[in-house]
């Protein structure tokens, strides 16, 4: 087995073996991976990470496909994590995003991954971010992360991205949940997709409506809302360019720092959460379990012990 | 953490016959595996392109069409241009014993025809995959 950290300079070169293995080695979250990772994030911070989320069926992969070839018509490098959910009964998990982007195939220029959220609770495993990092260092410019679309996961995407895309798709039916679920609040840039449909307009119209009666997330920047389709290539160059706006809207009104400091805080926690997992997971031959069964220590105890306190 | 087996499971050619290839994949991933599915109709490039960026333990291609004895072959050239061979590939679908012979000999790991029961797919997935060990 080759060392982790001796992929480090083929990740650094963009070799795509080497970068596919060392996103591996990060996902298993094994020991011998953790200074390689360690030196691998001092070179990271300069793709912009692009966070794409929307129900299931809304049109994700899709769009992360037909954005990616305009991006790449502009020159750029594009990394992708195209995220599914576990199966919670065995664990495994059927991935299936690469079906939309297979025109993507064969461009040294693109890499994507799949990546299960192996019982993450909000959906965005740790993984997923150091996946990340590594497509961040091997010098691919936009990297988008496709969520699953369910549950917490819409949060927890505005936690690891700079700019964040939430998807609605006309005749889903899902303008009205999409209030309640506050998905409102979390976009950055609002995308209707599927506009060679016929209802699409009166989405866009609602969803437009909808946004101003709501506060935005930051009141110098109003979330646009931009019609695409990936039959017809129709907005995709507009949402490009969107992109850039919010990209360079964040760094000229400094609002980049905000950013930078949540996706840091969020990590860290992911992390810790994962740190401790794995110690429980080693632990549990240990009479904690037990204990706290037979009501001898409080699950509160327990978990002080488990953490040293 | 024992990290999940990684199965990259493929169509190419012009072969519709899907039904066979989504049995597969729920049975792998009921056993607890990653399957990434890259839909019909792909080439032997498209399948080995993708298995490299996956880091896929193994690659397995359902045919069904006739075509076996060009994409086979094909897939295993790509993978030794790619200096990728540590990537295991095996196959199934309708596909003649003479040729499931010659297949083996090439360096197609497992091939498994009509009616195979789940668990020898499985267990041959994870015995093929212990064998070739750490990389
Ligand atoms: C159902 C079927 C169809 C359906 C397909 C529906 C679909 N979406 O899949 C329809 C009606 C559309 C169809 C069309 C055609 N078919 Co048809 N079809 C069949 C049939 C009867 C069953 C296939 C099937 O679904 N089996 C059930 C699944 C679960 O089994 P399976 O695929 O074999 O998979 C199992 C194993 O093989 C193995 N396995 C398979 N793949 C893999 C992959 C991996 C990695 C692993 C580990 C295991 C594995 O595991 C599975 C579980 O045990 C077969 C006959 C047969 N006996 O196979 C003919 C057959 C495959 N068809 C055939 C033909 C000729 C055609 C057509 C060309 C007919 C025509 N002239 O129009 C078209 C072509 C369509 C196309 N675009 O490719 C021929 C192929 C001849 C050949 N290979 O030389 C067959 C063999 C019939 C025959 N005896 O002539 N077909
Ligand atoms: N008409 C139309 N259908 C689309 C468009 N984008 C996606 N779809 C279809 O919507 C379904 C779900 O698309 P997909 O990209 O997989 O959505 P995801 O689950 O959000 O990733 C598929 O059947 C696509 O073919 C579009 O722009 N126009
Ligand atoms: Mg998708």
């Amino acid at each position: 087995m080759i060392p982790s950290l001796e992929l480090i300079p083929g990740v650094l070169a963009g070799r795509q073996r080497d970068v596919a293995r060392l996103i591996t080695r990060a996902e298993a979250g094994d020991h011998e991976c953790r200074p390689a990772m360690t030196e691998l994030y001092r070179h990271t911070g300069k793709a912009h990470i692009i966070g794409i989320t929307g129900v299931p069926g809304s049109g994700k992969s899709t769009l992360v496909k037909s954005l990616t070839i305009a991006a790449r018509h502009a020159g750029r490098r594009i990394g992708i994590v195209a995220i599914d959910p576990s199966s919670p009964f065995s664990g495994g998990a059927i991935m299936g995003d690469r079906i939309r982007m297979n025109e993507l195939s064969g461009d040294p220029n693109v890499f994507i991954r799949s990546m299960a959220t192996r019982g993450s609770l909000g959906g965005l495993c740790r993984a997923a971010l150091d996946a990340v990092d590594v497509l961040d260092a091997a010098g691919y410019e936009l990297v988008i992360i496709e969520t699953v679309g369910v549950g917490q996961d819409e949060v927890e995407v505005v936690r690891a991205s700079h700019s964040t895309l939430v998807v609605s798709a006309p005749g889903l039916g899902d303008d009205i949940q999409a209030i309640k679920a506050g998905i409102l609040e979390i976009a950055d840039i609002h995308v209707v997709s599927k506009c060679d449909k016929p209802d699409a307009q009166r989405t866009i119209a609602d969803l437009k409506t909808m946004l101003m009666l709501d506060m935005p997330r930051d009141p110098n920047w109003m979330p646009p809302v931009v019609g695409t389709s990936g039959e017809t290539g129709k907005g995709i160059d507009e949402l490009l360019k969107t992109i850039q706006t919010h990209h360079d809207y964040l760094h000229s009104s400094g609002r980049i720092q905000d950013r930078l400091r949540m996706i840091a805080e969020s990590r860290i926690l992911k992390t810790a959460e994962e740190l401790v997992r794995q110690r429980f997971v080693r632990h549990r031959a240990d009479s904690f379990t037990d204990q706290v069964t037979q009501r001898q220590l409080s699950p509160y105890q327990a978990a002080q012990r488990l953490l040293g306190e | 953490m024992q990290a999940p087996i990684r199965v990259l499971i493929a169509k190419v050619g012009l072969d519709g016959h899907d039904r066979g290839v989504k049995v597969v994949a729920r049975i792998l991933r009921d056993a607890g595996m990653d399957v990434i599915y890259t839909g019909l109709h792909r080439s032997s490039e498209d399948v080995v392109n993708a298995a490299i960026q996956e880091d896929v333990d193994v690659i397995g291609v359902s045919m069904l069409s006739g075509a076996h004895m060009t994409h086979f072959p094909r897939i295993l050239n790509l993978l030794k241009e790619k200096d990728a061979t540590d990537i295991i590939v095996i196959g199934g679908g309708v596909i003649p014993d003479a040729d499931a012979v010659a297949l083996k000999s090439m360096g197609i790991a497992d091939l498994f025809l009509q009616d195979t029961p789940p668990d020898t797919i499985v267990n041959s997935v994870r015995a093929l995959v212990e064998a070739r060990g750490q990389r």
